[in-house]
Formats: C-alpha cells, sequence, structure tokens
C-alpha cells in the first residue's frame, strides 16, 4: 500500500499504546515492536500496568499503558516523554499527561468519548473540547465503530467485535510510520494456528486501520526512521528479568554446574522464578520456597551440595535474607543474590523503580561482612550481568549481590544472540576427590578463595558453620588474633577481584569539565544526554558503574582531572556517599530522583548545563 | 559391619569412621552425647557410603552436633536447618540427609521452615532433641517448656502452652513421626534405622535431658521407678500394653482413648488397641502423639508412617519426563528460539 503523504526521517520515536486494562494494549505494544524489530531499528519497550489487579474499569487507576523507543540511532532508554500516544479512552490521555510534550500526536478512539467515560477518567469537561490539549496534535478517530463496521460481515457479536480494536489502532500506527502491515502476519498466523477466522478478522481490521488513516489523510505527514547501524547478527526482544533467569542458566551450562534457585514471590522479581521453573528440561532446580529466608538457606545448602546456588529477591526479601548471607559470607560459599529493586523503604513503592538498595546491599550484615556488588545497566546488559556475578561468585567462592531494578526488569530491550560457548569461561574451584592436602580454608594465593569440596566426593568429608574458623583447617577457633585474620582474609578476597574485573571505562574526554556518574539503571537516560552534549561539542565526560564492590582499579583515575564531578541515582545519595567515603579525595555534587520515575533527558540535560556555567 | 548400599555395592563401615577429631563440647551428663553415640552407630549400618551423608543443624547447643559427627556437615544459623538441608537434598538428592535440632531452634525461630518440610515431605530425617528450654543461651522457655515452668525469662511461670512436637508434625501433614528417649540408646537406634528406611521427611523427638537447665523435665516419663508405667512403645501390628506388669493398655472407648487393665472389668488382650503405623487416617496417630502423664502413658517409637510421594522425586521426575520431551537441550536453543531476527 502505497502512502500519499509527505515522508519525514525522523532518528527515534516514543510511542505509548494507552488503554483500559482489557483493550489489549500490551499486545499492541508488542506487536508494533515485533514489526520495528523487522523494521531494522533499534528499540526497548517498557509495560507500565496498573497497580491493582482488576482496576474499575475506565478510571486512571486501570489503564494499562506499553511504551517502544525506536530508532535509528542506538536507543539507550525505554524513552521517556512521547510522540505519539495511542489513547483508547479518555482515562488514557488523563493517566499519561505526564509523559505528553508540545507536539506530541495524540491518536483517540473518539467513540469512546461520554460523559459516563468522562466522569470515570475524572474529567469535567471534554478534554478534546476545551484547551486541555491545546498543545498537542489530537487525532480524532472514530477506532470502535470503524472496527465495528470492518467486521460486520464476519457475524460475531459486538463484544467479539470490540476485542479487536486495538488493531485497528494499530493499523493507523503502521501507517504513520510507513510500515508494511504484511509483517503481522507472521505473528497472527502462529498465534491463531487453528482459527483461521480470527487471523482473517486480526488482519481485516489492521488494514482498515491503515487505510482509515491512509484515505481520510488524518496525519498531515508520516514517518519514516532508517534502521539503525547494528552489529551483524541474530537478535531477540528480552526483558531483563527473563535476561537474568537465562544469564544465570548461561552460566551454569558453561560452569557445568546445575542451577538451583530457592526463591520466594515479590514484586519486580517475581518473574526471574517464573521464569527459571519454566526449565525443567534445562535441569533447572527453582524451588518456590515459604519465605525469603528459606529462599536463600536453600540455595545455600545447594551450593554447600554443588550447585549454582542462586535467589532472587526486591528489597524487603533483601532484608529478610541478611542474616543468611552473613552465613554465606563466613562459610565462602558461592551464591547470588538478584535484587530487583523497587521503591522503598518497607512496602514503599512496589510497582515503582529506584536504586535506594545500595548500602542494604554493600553493608546490611552483622560484623565485617563484604560480599561483591554488580549492578546492571539496562534489561539485555540483564544477561551479562547475571552471567558475570554467577562467574565471580563461583570462581572467587563468595556471595555476589546483582542489583537490577523493576524497570530493567519488565522493560526489554533487544538482545544480539550470544553463543553460550563464547561467553568467558567459568572455572570453579572444585576440590579434587582424595586430596591428601585438601583443608577447607586453604586458600588459592591470588584469589584467596578457598576450594568447593562437593559433598558426596570421596576424602573431602568437613563441615562448616557460622562460628568463625581458623584459617586454613577451618576447626572453630576463638583465637583473638586468627578472627581478625580471617575478616582481613574476607576483605582481601573481595578486594582482589578488582584484579579480575575491567577497568572503569569513560566515555567523551577523561579531563571533561563535568563528569557524570551513573551506575545501574540511569545508565541509558544519563549517557543518551551525554552522546547529545558531546555532539555539541560541551565538556562532559560518563563513567558508568557495573562494578560497585570492588570498584574498578583505575577508579581514582577516572574520577581525576575534572572540573565537577556529579552522581546522579534513583536515590537519596547512596552511591555517592559510598563514592565519598572510598573515594575521599574528589568533591562530589548529586542530582537525586526519588519520586518512582526513571530521570527524564531534559532534567538531567539542565543539570549538566548548568554545571557547565 | 557389612553393608550393601543402594548401587548394591559392599560398604563396611565402623562406628570409628564417624568420630571427629574435634572435643565434644556439651555438659558432661548432658544427653546429647548419648544421642551422638546413637547415630555414630547408625550411619554405618544404612548402607550408605561415608560421603553421602550429610549432617544439617540450626544454632543451639543441639545443633553443635554436625562438628562431632565426621561426614560432611553444615552447621548453619538459627532455625534455617530444614531449609539448608532442602537446598541440599534437592541439590544431590543421592546424600542421606540428617537433620539435628532443638526444640527452640525447629519450633520457635525455624517453626516456619519446619512445618514446610515436613508438609512437602522432603526426604530427609530429623531429630529434634527435646530439653523443652534453651539450653545454649542459658536457660529462657520455649515453645515446648510446660505451661507455668520458672525459667530465666518467666520468673513467674510461664502463661502459655507448649507445643506437641507430634501433633505439630502430624498437623502439617507429616508421614513419619517417632519419639524416642536419649538414654535408651537401643530403642533410638532402632527408630532412626526406621526412619532412615522412610522414604520422606522422618521426624524424630528425642526425650533428652539438659542437665544445668531443665533437669529431671522427662523424669516422669523416664525414671526407672516409673519409666515402664509411662512410657507405651509403638510397635506396628502389637497391642498397646505397658506398665510394669504388662497388664495395661490402650483401649479405643467412643471416640477417645482410654487407660484400661487387663484383667480387670473383663478386658482381656484382645480389646487392647493394635497399633497400625501405617494409617492414612491421622486421628489415632494424634490421639497417641498427645498422650502425656499422669494420665496417660507416652507414646514412644514410630506413632505414624505411611507413605507418599517425596518433593525431591517428584522434583527429579519433572526434569527427566520434561528434559525428554523438549527440543531444547541447552542454552544457546533456548536463546535462538521464539520470535528472533537476522541484522546483516
Ligand atoms: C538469630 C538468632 N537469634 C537468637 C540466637 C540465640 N540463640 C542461640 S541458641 C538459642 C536457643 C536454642 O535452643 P534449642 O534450639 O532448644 O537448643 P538447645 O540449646 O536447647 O539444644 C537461641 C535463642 C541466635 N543464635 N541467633
Ligand atoms: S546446657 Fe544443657 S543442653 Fe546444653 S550442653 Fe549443657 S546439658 Fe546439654
Ligand atoms: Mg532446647
Amino acid at each position: 500500500m502505497a502512502n500519499r503523504t509527505k515522508v519525514v526521517e525522523l532518528e527515534h520515536v516514543v510511542i505509548r499504546f494507552a488503554g483500559d486494562s482489557g483493550d489489549g494494549m500490551q499486545l499492541t505494544g508488542n506487536l508494533f515492536s515485533d514489526s520495528t524489530a523487522l523494521a531494522g531499528n533499534d528499540f526497548a519497550t517498557f509495560p507500565d500496568y496498573p497497580g491493582e489487579i482488576r482496576p474499575p474499569q475506565g478510571t486512571v487507576s486501570g489503564v494499562s499503558g506499553f511504551q517502544v523507543h525506536f530508532g535509528h540511532k542506538p536507543v539507550h532508554t525505554t524513552g521517556d516523554l512521547c510522540d505519539v500516544l495511542v489513547a483508547m479512552n479518555p482515562a488514557s490521555i488523563k493517566a499519561n499527561m505526564r509523559w505528553l510534550k508540545p507536539g506530541t500526536t495524540i491518536i483517540f478512539d473518539v467513540d469512546s468519548m461520554n460523559d459516563k467515560a468522562l466522569e470515570k477518567a475524572g474529567y469535567t469537561s471534554d478534554p478534546t473540547q476545551d484547551d486541555t490539549l491545546s498543545q498537542y496534535k489530537v487525532v480524532k478517530a472514530p477506532i470502535t465503530s470503524m472496527t465495528l463496521e470492518a467486521l460486520k460481515d464476519f457475524g460475531w457479536d459486538r463484544k467479539a467485535m470490540l476485542k479487536s480494536k486495538n488493531m485497528f489502532a494499530l493499523g493507523i500506527v503502521m501507517y504513520l510510520f510507513n510500515r508494511d502491515i504484511t509483517m503481522l502476519n507472521a505473528y497472527f498466523n502462529n498465534k491463531f494456528k487453528n482459527k483461521p477466522e480470527v487471523i482473517k478478522a486480526n488482519q481485516t481490521v489492521v488494514a482498515a486501520g491503515y487505510s482509515y488513516a491512509d484515505t481520510m489523510e488524518i496525519f498531515a505527514n508520516t514517518y519514516r526512521i532508517e534502521p539503525a547501524n547494528l552489529a551483524k547478527g541474530k537478535y531477540r526482544d528480552i526483558t531483563g528479568n527473563v535476561a537474568t533467569a537465562w544469564g544465570l542458566m548461561a552460566a551454569a551450562e558453561r560452569s557445568g554446574r546445575q542451577i538451583f534457585c530457592g526463591s520466594y514471590p515479590i514484586t519486580p522479581a517475581t518473574d526471574i522464578l517464573a521464569e527459571l521453573v519454566k526449565y525443567k528440561n534445562l535441569k533447572v532446580k527453582a524451588f518456590q520456597a515459604e519465605d525469603e529466608i528459606a529462599g536463600i538457606c536453600s540455595s545455600l545448602g545447594a551450593s554447600f551440595a554443588g550447585c549454582l546456588a542462586v535467589t532472587t529477591t526486591s528489597g524487603p526479601g533483601l532484608s529478610l535474607k541478611s542474616e543468611a548471607l552473613g552465613l554465606a559470607v563466613m562459610t565462602e560459599l558461592p551464591l547470588v543474590v538478584v535484587d530487583v529493586q523497587r521503591g522503598g523503604p518497607s512496602t514503599g513503592l512496589p510497582t515503582k523503580s529506584e536504586q535506594s538498595d545500595l548500602m542494604q546491599a554493600l553493608y546490611g550484615r552483622n560484623g565485617d561482612a563484604p560480599l561483591i556488588v554488580l549492578a546492571a545497566r539496562s534489561s539485555a546488559d540483564c544477561f551479562y550481568s547475571a552471567y558475570e556475578a554467577a562467574k565471580l561468585a563461583m570462581e572467587h567462592m563468595t556471595p555476589v549481590i546483582l542489583l537490577t531494578e523493576g524497570a530493567l526488569g519488565n522493560g526489554s530491550e533487544i538482545l544480539r544472540i550470544p553463543r553460550v560457548a563464547d561467553l568467558p569461561a567459568i572455572v570453579p574451584p572444585i576440590a579434587k576427590a582424595n586430596d591428601p592436602e585438601y583443608q577447607p580454608y586453604k586458600r588459592d594465593e591470588a584469589k584467596l578463595s578457598r576450594q568447593w569440596a562437593l559433598p558426596g566426593t570421596e576424602g573431602l568429608r568437613h563441615r562448616i558453620s557460622g562460628l568463625e574458623k581458623a584459617n586454613g583447617s577451618g576447626n572453630l577457633s576463638l583465637d583473638p588474633k586468627n578472627h581478625q585474620l580471617m575478616v582481613e582474609l574476607r576483605e582481601e578476597k573481595v578486594q582482589r577481584v578488582a584484579n579480575y574485573i575491567p577497568e572503569q571505562e569513560i566515555v567523551g574526554d577523561p579531563n571533561a569539565d563535568l563528569l557524570v556518574v551513573s551506575w545501574g539503571g540511569t545508565y541509558g537516560v544519563v549517557l543518551s544526554v551525554i552522546e547529545k552534549m558531546l555532539e555539541e561539542g560541551k565538556s562532559v565526560a560518563h563513567a558508568h558503574f557495573r562494578h560497585i564492590m570492588p570498584l574498578p582499579k583505575n577508579t581514582a583515575k577516572v574520577l581525576s582531572g575534572h572540573k565537577k564531578i556529579l552522581v546522579c541515582e534513583n536515590n537519596n545519595g547512596q552511591f555517592v556517599n559510598y563514592l565519598r567515603e572510598k573515594m575521599p579525595d574528589f568533591k562530589y555534587e548529586q542530582f537525586n530522583k526519588i519520586q518512582g520515575l526513571p530521570f527524564l533527558t531534559a532534567e538531567l540535560e539542565n543539570k549538566f548545563n548548568d554545571l557547565l556555567k | 559391619m557389612e553393608n550393601t548400599n543402594l548401587n548394591n555395592q559392599v560398604v563396611n563401615l565402623t562406628k570409628e569412621d564417624f568420630v571427629c577429631d574435634q572435643i565434644v563440647k556439651w555438659c558432661p551428663g548432658c544427653g546429647d552425647h548419648a544421642i551422638l553415640k546413637v547415630l555414630q552407630d547408625v550411619f554405618p549400618q544404612i548402607g550408605k557410603k561415608k560421603e553421602d551423608i550429610c549432617v544439617v543443624s540450626g544454632i543451639g547447643c543441639s545443633s553443635r552436633f554436625p562438628h562431632y559427627m565426621n561426614t560432611y556437615g553444615f552447621h548453619s544459623i538459627h532455625g534455617r536447618a530444614c531449609a539448608i538441608a532442602t537446598g541440599v537434598k534437592l541439590a544431590n538428592p543421592n546424600l542421606s540427609v540428617w537433620i539435628v535440632t532443638g526444640d527452640g531452634d525447629c519450633t520457635a525461630i525455624g517453626g516456619n521452615h519446619f512445618i514446610h518440610a515436613v508438609r512437602r515431605n522432603m526426604d530427609m530425617n530429623l531429630l529434634l532433641f527435646n530439653n523443652r528450654i534453651y539450653g545454649m543461651t542459658k536457660g529462657q522457655f520455649s515453645p515446648c517448656t510446660f505451661r507455668g515452668t520458672v525459667t530465666k525469662t518467666s520468673p513467674q511461670g510461664t502463661y502459655e502452652d507448649p507445643f506437641n512436637v507430634g501433633e505439630l508434625v502430624i498437623g502439617a501433614g507429616g508421614k513419619f513421626f517417632a519419639r524416642g528417649v536419649d538414654i535408651n540408646t537401643k530403642e533410638l537406634t532402632d527408630i532412626c534405622m526406621r526412619a532412615q528406611k522412610h522414604d520422606g521427611m522422618s521426624v524424630i523427638e528425642v526425650l533428652q535431658n539438659c542437665m544445668i537447665f531443665s533437669n529431671g523435665v522427662h523424669e516422669n516419663i523416664t525414671g526407672k521407678d516409673v519409666r515402664d508405667d509411662m512410657q507405651v512403645k509403638c510397635e506396628h501390628g502389637k497391642p498397646l500394653i505397658f506398665g510394669k506388669e504388662r497388664n495395661k493398655g490402650l483401649r479405643l472407648n467412643g471416640n477417645k482413648l482410654e487407660v484400661v487393665t487387663i484383667g480387670e472389668n473383663g478386658i482381656t488382650e484382645k480389646d487392647i488397641l493394635v497399633h497400625d503405623e501405617k494409617e492414612e487416617n491421622t486421628g489415632i496417630h494424634m490421639m497417641l502423639a498427645h498422650m502425656m502423664p499422669p494420665a496417660f502413658p507416652v507414646a514412644i517409637g514410630v506413632i505414624r508412617n505411611v507413605e507418599a510421594p517425596t518433593y525431591d522425586d517428584c522434583l527429579t521426575d519433572v526434569i527427566e519426563r520434561e528434559s525428554a520431551k523438549s527440543n531444547i537441550k541447552t542454552v544457546d536453543d533456548l536463546l535462538n528460539s521464539g520470535t528472533t531476527w537476522d541484522i546483516k
């Protein structure tokens, strides 16, 4: 189908599909991102579900959204303010006002507009008539009636026909971005395998939306986003939580260990457990425990018995795991704890993202109990971060906390599919049967790690415990000097991990006036702004930290030579205080957003420019 | 002792194979010493290689146990032994997993893990050393301390009723529950062997004397003069007869148990309840577990022993079934499954 309107080229676009929970917006968004993949763009997506399970229909709290950020240039975030909003009812407009910017195109189903719908959305007058939306381009499309019209020969009842109205909206959007709607056929054929009529209906409605947009000339112009310059290879779309699960599974396979995950459901981490339980076929042992304590304890038991042991949780669950984490430190067993952070403290903002468990991860245990802390920077990066967490845990015989975030876990990104054999080798220090030299706390000279002696192995019987042990023999010891030695050795063991991780990278001039520091999920948005400002010739640089404990060896060097250092994070200043403690020779400014929302590119840009003045 | 293990290999082990070089630090006269000897006697007989046995404990005097057994051992944190042992067993189902715990460790801080391990029917053996006190922390009351007992933290006596471990286990869906006495080592050895043979979670409550903080708490059951009258041995298929003269028995009267005397009021051995440890219905097992002096003798031996699928076997089965039928054999297969696209 040819396009008659003018075509404008764009570098990147943010589109948000919003409707009532039952309107199928997640599916619409997913289909659109599938076609984005076929169009060769880079993209990232984010679902914005209502907090309640069955929220009242038609209300703001019942709005379900799905955002797609796609581009010709690398896409680092799931996007903030949107270029296009598809709104299936008045509440969808109301709920998303925060994400609009002057000029946003709103594709609105006018048929959804009536007094009752306005009232439910909390509007006192029609926003499309008054000046509420004067800054935006509102396209009023009769989506409901046109869908009914398109399906009138199918002999379906009204309710069944209305299920397809999301496809009409999708057709309009496909037109707007010059996408070939036949791209969707593969999906329809696959999803509705034995229902030819449903396939036909979906195709019919998408086509109807497309030609409606075309013939009615509802847009002044359409857009084209050239394919991104992506590395050759096979790609897939993956959420952070799935990527975490798969990264851990890859590490298990590569190390020759079975994976065991003891876990207890908690938003937004549950999906990792729900993903792992699927793969019994790959011998994944996932165990839904009675609480978080049993989750970590069963995992630690499994670690003792030779598994790559994992436990997954979010902030409140991490609090419950503290005591057992201390035991993991003391027994020097490998363990990966994934904390998909959410707003805290306490139950806090369960469905919102935050980066506020950093201090808990670093220090939330009794005694001097150091462990490795890593943070994933994006949804796809969860795969590699989880893999690295498992590698470090097993090779250095220590617990590792991997911090991810709700937004990363639920959001998705494209992943260039790696081959497991190409990932770094993982060689756990497994003790050999009947080794006459074996001692439970004998240490590797370089890493200071002890050996992993698996129950069932002849000649290595030994006991471990949370009590202090004599270095070497592992016998219980109350010797004062030995305790000091062991505390120092446990610390040194973690510090020496710095010899096995990459150096800290810096984007931009290493002597830039302003160094922006970030960690975790703020990566993408900070990088986007930095890239833009670098193009404008501004003296800025970006250091994003994946390795938090220990810090990379060249950290001081990276922090040197700048007029200002700004640390951006979604908490009240945890990483910046950590840097103040670990790297006291520098002066740090901080920018903290603690609203359960990510930084907006605009607010970062303003802040960076202010500091450059 | 010569035994065949599961792979039909002959395993020649003796008690000495399980004695550890660590100094045993329990108080002289503590009941724990006797139980240690029992397990050192049991382990050579269970048909497992010594490296295939793992002892897991929590915290408490009783939980020191693994340090004194030359096996793989994990002395963990307070209350969490069941959870840790669950992971050990699921990771390596070939291991014979033994949990040693105290009344505080198991029914206070670890109560949740305990009931769930029982409910899941993990194939593990658990010995709960019940001295009805917190020994290690020097004598505070536990959830198993009798009402009214004066302890460090109940100077006016406690005003709460204790758990009955047997009822707790059976109430949680337990399939195997037995009770033994620390000093009756022969009997306790038999019970441990029975527990080992049972597939699933086997709980053994050991009435253990703490010399220091609850000395004599079981005296009305275990004392020389009273023990024959205050203990009834539960043996499958045999009438529940007890007493110095072996003339007392338990009879089911309506829906209650009562103590009767054979030869009085026309009562003969035929009237005495025959113990059926295999009965699925929990009713009589609950009543047996519940019995307490002075009105009743305490039931000793295997009270309940019914068959049921174990959690660990079920997991192994699902894994085998799913891996046999799936086309996805590796993580590479998984990464390349579903919707993918090529960039050329
Ligand atoms: C988290 C935690 N809370 C409290 C304690 C203190 N504590 C150690 S052992 C114990 C009670 C042990 O009683 P029990 O399990 O009956 O064992 P026993 O010493 O009587 O054999 C307590 C309260 C602890 N070690 N850890
Ligand atoms: S305090 Fe009691 S339970 Fe603990 S070792 Fe001494 S006698 Fe045994
Ligand atoms: Mg006790």
